[in-house]
């Protein structure tokens, strides 16, 4: 009898098992790594490097990386590195909450047109509607004819604010809902599901109790690329000069004012573009580790 | 032997060249950036300067200037004058003497019916011509035969050389347009965009905001220019990227206007390929106040004189503190290097006309503007921004996309918030500001923001029609679609008094001393925060030749000279 209860594991969750995955995947954890350290960083350094981001020092203009400025300062003499962490805050929060509503939106697209039949045929020609849009047009148009309205509602800074999220939030839901879409449908053909629906279980609880929890790994996958994608679509509109005011730092918009100066200070555009690249590729680590993790097939291997 | 001669005859023949480059077209392909793309080649529809400047190779007007300021005759055989009879005794009529034997681009004969022609469309009331002030006080346009055109004014004219002279005021086709008069006048886009020319350039091919492809007019006066066959007007783009492709990748000839930072210029100009040329003119970087009320709620009455004055700038004192608050000597350093001077005048140049009553604001003083709001009764609340009885003074400034203009947002920005003005950055890309799309509520005539910043300059050496800018019919609103140049929407009886004794004065002196009061009280009201006395600064490749920089007419007025070295 001992033999036999000395063979059975200690009970395990099914997080412990996809974070033990997740572990052996060496890129994931670099990434993750540096995505938590680039989100303290950002979330924390301004406190405790406290020069303001817009404070004008003009004698100090275009000065290389010092140990008064780490990374040098711009044209008008402001402090580079404040700004890097002043543009990360922004750049980071629209990429997480672009994510956070266009994962909302695709997941509700995805399972209803997944799961009610009715529903299918309109949802994905509104999908394929929406992936036939040229995202950026549509985003400078969004901004012209609502940037006044919402700016006298929220004031500048905010109004562009919920403006951008929405705009990235509502041109990008469309993947996450193809591939939620596409498992609900396989889903739905499983036996515990057919099982479920035997017993009498109404829509809403068979999709909240079984559907959602099963389409989490890819969910999970699509949530950690949009909010790279959100990232570099924030970085291309401050990029065109368009989106938050000009004093308002965000990484594309200091990639953007520092181009000009490339050939007299080129670490003036390295600074932000490595930002945006190393936060996007770890990142997109993590979304590639999560992926295998959460795929119980390839787990333990 | 006889491969040495054939070797040094065919060095001889390089080496002559450009000698022989005199024929039309001979020097081939020319190639033109203005980072603002022209949007009509109509320049009465239109005040932009690009719009000028590109439709100046096409179509022209009687006379021009020159670079040194002075009127040289351009279709006319003379500038008419008093001593020449020209110009009648009691200054009410000036005759033309229009040159023999010019042809339009399509091959039709120049004659003084185009000029009536063009008189007759520009008047038009419901045309919103935008060039109606160099019309002002003309009663009539008459040809007196084929070649002879009397332009009769109200009053006497001291300075009759306002219609058809000068870039802005160039002749178009009466044949062409002969059924785009008034309200037609915008619904003409095979016209506008393609308009039957005497300039050394006629267009094939017109796309809006894009580029613009010329070749020579076959019909030109001079049959042996222009040099090149053919021209390509690229417009769009930033003002650094076109510096760099004529100063660094040299793949265009010439670029217009190039306002980025000194520094950037000069290692730009460093790579050989091109050269900087500048030149002062009359332009000024400025802030337009907005003298209405800017108020989204406002809708349709948005920066209309009928949507009643500004909250907190129509207070002169707010007015003279922002002003006294910046620091210009650093802007014209920081953004114009050797092509900018501080200045407090709207009308700079000519130097007799230049004033120095407002000298005040040259020299910063953020001490001085806070005790002004402090005694205007403007507070200091808890927020670190002035209010009045719940008005705070929150402004926002707008301009078009440009790093240079940028960065002088951000360094007033932070004066400001040293006087307790709380300051908020709008940029616009310069195509749509400067583009005056009625439909856009981003265009610098709509002016929907408290101050908006830009450069505007007159041709020529005489400033009536310039200051006349700022006369109460210019304002522009919804009834004349948003055309006119008073963007403070600025209206005195005594400027417009002031105006009136200006065009009838003919002793210069005279004249100088209106023109200096004008500027006096449109600086001392405070309709217009003068900044930045700006020279002209353009790029021409090491290649081109030829090129003169005028700052008085269209920089392109002399293209028909260009030559390919």
């Amino acid at each position: 009898m001992t033999d036999v209860t000395s063979d059975i594991r200690p009970a395990r969750s099914q997080w412990a098992d996809v974070w033990d995955q997740f572990k052996t995947h060496r890129g994931a954890v670099m990434g993750m790594g540096f995505f938590v350290f680039v989100c303290l960083l950002v979330a924390i350094g301004p406190y405790l490097w406290t020069l303001d981001p817009n404070f004008i020092d003009i004698r100090a203009k275009n000065q290389s990386p010092s140990m008064l400025h780490p990374l040098g300062t711009d044209q008008l003499g402001r402090d580079t590195f404040s700004q890097v962490l002043a543009g990360g805050r922004v750049s980071l929060l629209v990429g997480v909450v672009a994510m956070a509503l266009s994962l909302l939106l695709g997941t509700f697209i995805g399972v209803l047109a997944g799961y009610f039949k009715r529903l299918d045929g309109a949802l994905m020609r509104l999908t394929d509607l929406f992936l036939a849009l040229p995202l950026l047009p549509l985003l400078l148009v969004m901004i012209m004819l609502f940037r006044d309205t919402l700016r006298a509602a929220f004031g500048p800074e905010t109004g562009i604010f919920l403006l951008i999220v929405f705009a990235i939030g509502i041109t990008s839901w469309m993947n996450t809902a193809r591939i939620v879409r596409g498992d609900v449908l396989a889903l739905k053909e499983q036996e515990f599901v057919l099982a479920a629906q035997s017993i009498g279980t109404p829509p809403y609880r068979m999709i909240m109790r079984h559907i959602i929890p099963n389409v989490m790994s890819p969910i999970m996958v699509s949530a950690t690329l949009g909010i790279a994608n959100a990232i570099i679509t924030e970085s291309a509109l401050s990029f065109l000069g368009l989106g938050f005011p000009s004093d308002f730092p965000t990484w594309g918009r200091l990639l953007f004012d520092s181009t000009n100066f490339m050939t007299l200070n080129p670490e003036r555009v390295i600074w932000p573009g490595l930002a945006i690249s190393l936060t996007v590729l770890s990142v997109n680590y993590m979304g590639d580790g999560l992926r295998d993790a959460l795929d119980p097939r390839i787990r333990g291997r | 032997m006889r491969m040495k001669s054939i070797l040094i005859g065919a060095a001889a023949a390089l080496a002559l060249a450009p000698a022989a480059n005199a024929g039309r077209g001979d020097a081939g392909h020319v190639n033109i950036i203005y980072w603002q793309a022209a949007s009509i080649l109509n320049p009465f529809l239109s005040g932009g300067t690009k719009d000028v400047e590109s439709s100046s190779m096409v179509i022209e007007p009687l006379a021009r200037y020159d670079e040194n300021g002075n009127m040289v005759p351009w279709l006319v055989t003379e500038i008419p004058t008093v001593a020449n009879g020209g110009v009648s005794e009691d200054l009410t009529s000036i005759t033309w003497k229009i040159s023999p034997g010019i042809l339009w681009s399509d091959g039709s004969p120049f004659t003084s019916a185009d000029v009536v022609f063009t008189a007759d469309y520009c008047m038009d009331e419901t045309g919103g011509c935008q060039q109606l002030a160099k019309f002002s006080d003309v009663t009539n346009v008459e040809a007196l035969d084929d070649l002879t055109v009397k332009v009769t004014f109200g009053k006497p004219k001291p300075f009759p050389y306002g219609p058809f002279v000068g870039g802005e005021s160039p002749i178009i086709q009466k044949a062409q347009f002969a059924d785009c008069m008034g309200a037609k006048a915008p619904e003409c886009t095979e016209q506008n965009f393609g308009p039957h020319g005497t300039g050394p350039f006629r267009v094939t091919e017109f796309r809006a905001n894009d580029v613009i492809s010329m070749e020579a007019n076959p019909h030109y006066r001079d049959p042996n220019k222009p040099a090149f066959a053919t021209l390509t007007f690229k417009g769009g783009g930033d003002a650094a990227a076109a510096a760099r492709s004529v100063l660094e990748t040299a793949e265009f000839d010439y670029a217009w206007n190039l306002q980025i930072d000194p520094a950037i210029l000069t290692q730009m100009a460093g790579a050989g390929k091109g050269t900087v040329v500048s030149a002062f003119g009359t332009g000024v970087e400025r802030m337009m106040v907005n003298l209405t009320n800017p108020d989204a709620a406002l809708g349709d009455k948005r920066s209309t004189v009928e949507g009643g004055p500004h909250p907190f700038l129509t207070d002169a004192a707010v007015r003279r503190a922002l002003s006294i608050a910046i620091d210009r000597n650093t802007l014209a350093e920081v953004g114009y290097g050797a092509a900018g001077k501080a200045t407090c005048n709207v009308l700079p140049a000519p130097a007799i006309y230049a004033s120095t009553a407002n000298d005040e604001c040259l020299v910063q003083d953020i001490a001085k503007a806070n005790a002004i709001l402090d005694e205007a009764g403007w507070a200091v609340g808890s927020d670190g921004v002035r209010a009045k009885d719940g008005v705070r003074l929150s402004i926002l400034y707008q301009t078009s996309t440009n790093a240079v203009r940028q960065d002088t947002q951000a360094l007033v920005k932070q004066w400001w918030s040293e006087i307790g003005v709380e300051t908020e950055l709008k940029n616009i890309s310069a195509s749509v500001f400067f583009g005056g799309d009625q439909s856009s509520p981003d265009t610098f005539q709509k002016h929907f923001s408290d101050i908006e910043m830009y450069t505007n300059l007159f041709n020529g050496t005489d400033p009536e029609a310039y200051m006349n800018s700022w006369t109460c019919a210019e304002i522009p609103n919804p009834g004349n679609n948003w055309l006119g140049s008073n963007m403070p929407r600025y209206c005195n009886p005594a400027y417009d008094a002031l105006s009136a004794e200006l065009s009838g004065t003919a002793d210069i002196d005279e004249r100088a001393r209106i023109a200096k009061a004008m500027n006096d009280m449109l600086m001392q009201e405070g309709a217009m925060i003068p900044l930045v006395h700006r020279g002209r600064v353009s790029a021409h490749s090491n290649t081109l030749g030829g090129v003169v920089l005028n700052t008085w007419d269209s920089e392109l007025w002399n293209v028909a000279d260009w030559t390919r070295n």
